[in-house]
């Protein structure tokens, strides 16, 4: 009976991003534009040509990497929003250690400071998740503040500590260097930040799956007497979940440094953490769901450029999209298990 | 320091709206998270309205409607069945956002009539002292609404009937209540001061309607209750708290001392998350918080 779930939910899915779009489609009629001209470029502007597809997929690569910050944690009960300010702390600590090793060959220099990147962001959410298994304190509350902190903290260090005079236009972090950047996947203008992203997410996909631990993870979210009873080891999987989603976070962080910008500065905070949030939601906690889902997002967030130069829409189009979008979801949750004739399946 | 008390005064009227609204959902038992994008809206509504209009207090009304209508489009969302509150909020943070952007572009840069102060320095010769003590009307108000919120809460029929319905909904259920009913006025009550907190942002201090006007006021909002216990003259004291810990920073700029600027931002982040460590446990919920809240389960 998988394949019954499997169609449920994608026919729920389908039936939310059809109301989103036509309460979308309303607002740019209110400004005397043809909804069905927008639709067009929303696809042409995201999956439309080699170029726009490229540029899909490169904003689609750290919002996978975020969503995972949710979508793990979510499995053990948790619900996570840290991912913004994982994917700031994971950006500086990779900075970090790229400019104190900057001496090693560069294949061994970027894989430590991904690693950094991983490890700055699983600690930042970590704290989080020891938080709540110790102390009680809610973990979502804990986290968005956790965010405020991170980024303060960044825009501290790059107005002074860690600050490169040479750049002028806005304060940022010392840069890493041109030799510790990793380039594009050849022949494409993708950079390998999306190969991480979907190994991570198919990694994650197994581990939930198909392993003991996962089991026991969902056993945790699900029933957490249960897990008592059993014996399981919540305290380590409340802390683990949080630790491997904020790592994930902060590897996308991580990839911003070492794959578009070369240093850190605000452009690290421009809301893919809460994009994950959503695309973690949409993706039903799904690792594998979460890789097509951040792919649609990239495409929605790409074709943002064609419907400011075509229909001159502000900018923040698609941020509303995404919106209705994400509320027309929540609201079809309610829809689950309404269709179908006999609970047990 | 004078100049530390006019900018927290200043700063501390959104943080004082957002945070009784979001007290008394809480209190219903709901939370709302999407306060953020409903406080920009209420930025961008109000300024919009001001401006076409020529009366902020107009702009000031329809942004705190348009938060009341956002409150009932959360509670509308949130009372179908197994739907998260908190989920629903980031969906609204995002989506008033978005909006407001949306909307608000051709508002940037006209410039709309602002609403009027009342100067309480004119017994000081001192020009500082004078400017820092125009205290703005909204301010006020803002005082005796905290006032008349903890009286409703703690003295009357309804505010029994919200607390009621957020800290045992059974028992609510069985004197006859409807929880949807309530908690849906209490989000919506909520939603209208939040957009009226965003109004003062647009009409009042910084003044103009621009994207960066909010820097996550609403957000903090919802640390703030956490923070206040729920109480609303506790919010007022937390709001200036938290208003003088926003204005401390540039206060030191202005006498020159300018390292560790951003540092003092995280003040009050650092302050509620050490506030929710010290009070939460493990073993019982946290003090002072509407047992319903799924923020302290």
């Amino acid at each position: 009976m998988r394949g019954a779930a499997w169609a449920e939910t994608a026919a729920i899915s389908a039936a939310a991003l059809l109301a989103a779009l036509g309460v979308f489609g309303g607002f740019v009629a209110l400004r005397g534009l043809n909804p069905l001209d927008v639709y067009a470029a929303l696809v042409a502007g995201g999956f439309g040509s080699w170029f726009s597809l490229e540029e899909t997929l490169t904003q689609a690569a750290p919002i996978m990497l975020t969503a995972l910050c949710t979508a793990l944690p979510a499995r053990a009960g948790l619900l996570v929003i840290g991912g913004e300010g994982a994917l700031v702390v994971g950006g500086v600590a990779t900075v970090l250690a790229g400019v104190n090793l900057g001496g090693l060959p560069p294949p061994l220099a970027v894989a430590l400071m991904c690693l950094a990147g991983a490890l700055g962001g699983g600690l930042w959410v970590g704290v989080a998740g020891a938080l709540r298994h110790w102390r009680g304190v809610n973990e979502t509350i804990a986290t968005l503040l956790l965010n405020y902190i991170a980024i303060a903290v960044m825009n501290h260090l790059v107005a002074g500590p860690i600050r490169d005079f040479g750049q002028v236009l806005k304060p940022a972090s010392w840069a890493i260097g041109e030799r510790l950047m990793i380039g594009t996947i050849p022949a494409t203008g993708i950079h390998w930040g999306l190969v991480f992203g979907v190994v991570a997410c198919v990694v994650t996909w197994v581990l939930m799956r198909h392993t003991i631990v996962g089991f026991a993870v969902d056993v945790v979210g699900g029933n957490v007497r249960a897990a008592q009873m059993v014996g399981l080891p919540i305290g380590a999987i409340v802390l683990a979940t949080t630790v491997l989603g904020g790592a994930a976070a902060g590897l996308a962080g991580a990839i911003e440094v070492v794959a578009v910008h070369g240093f850190a500065s605000s452009s690290l905070v421009v809301g893919y953490g809460y994009a994950g949030i959503l695309v973690a939601f949409l993706a039903r906690q799904n690792p594998l769901a979460v890789i097509a889902v951040a792919v649609l997002l990239g495409g929605i967030t790409a074709s943002g450029g064609l419907l400011q130069r075509r229909f001159g829409l502000p900018d923040a189009a698609t941020l509303v999209l995404e919106g209705l979008l994400f509320i027309a979801l929540l609201a079809a949750n309610t829809l689950y298990g309404r269709f179908r004739r006999s609970s047990g399946d | 320091m004078i100049a530390v008390v006019g900018g927290a005064i200043r700063v501390s009227t959104p943080y004082l709206y957002v945070s009784l609204g979001e007290t008394l959902t809480e209190k219903s038992g709901r939370v709302n998270l999407g306060l953020e994008g409903t406080l920009v809206m209420g930025a961008m509504s109000g300024y919009a309205i001001a401006y076409l209009t020529g009366s902020p207090w107009l702009g000031v009304l329809v942004a705190g409607a348009i938060g009341a209508g956002f409150g009932l489009l959360h509670a509308v969302v949130c009372s179908l069945p197994r739907v998260n509150d908190i989920a629903v909020g980031i969906a609204l943070f995002l989506f008033g956002t978005g909006l407001a952007f949306f909307l608000g572009k051709p508002y940037i840069q006209p410039s709309a009539p602002r609403l009027p102060h009342l100067a309480l320095g004119w017994w000081s010769s001192s020009p500082q002292i004078r400017v820092a003590l125009e205290i703005n009307a909204l301010f006020v108000a803002g005082i005796v609404l905290a006032l008349a919120l903890r009286f409703i809460l703690a003295s009357t029929r309804w505010g029994l009937v919200v607390r009621t319905v957020g800290d045992n909904a059974d028992a609510a259920r069985a004197l006859g209540y409807s929880l949807r009913g309530v908690r849906t006025l209490a989000t919506m009550a909520g939603g209208f001061l939040a957009g009226v907190g965003g109004s003062f942002l647009s009409l009042y201090y910084p003044g103009t309607w621009n994207e960066g006007l909010s820097s996550g006021q609403g957000l903090m909002a919802i640390a703030l209750v956490i923070f206040a216990r729920w109480n609303p003259i506790h919010c007022f004291w937390v709001s200036l708290l938290f208003g003088a810990a926003t204005a401390l920073g540039p206060a030191l700029q202005s006498i020159g001392y300018t390292s560790n600027y951003y540092l003092f931002n995280a003040a009050p982040y650092v302050l509620t998350l050490g506030l929710l460590v010290w009070s939460s446990s493990p073993r019982h919920a946290l003090l002072g918080a509407p047992s319903e809240l799924t923020i302290s389960k």
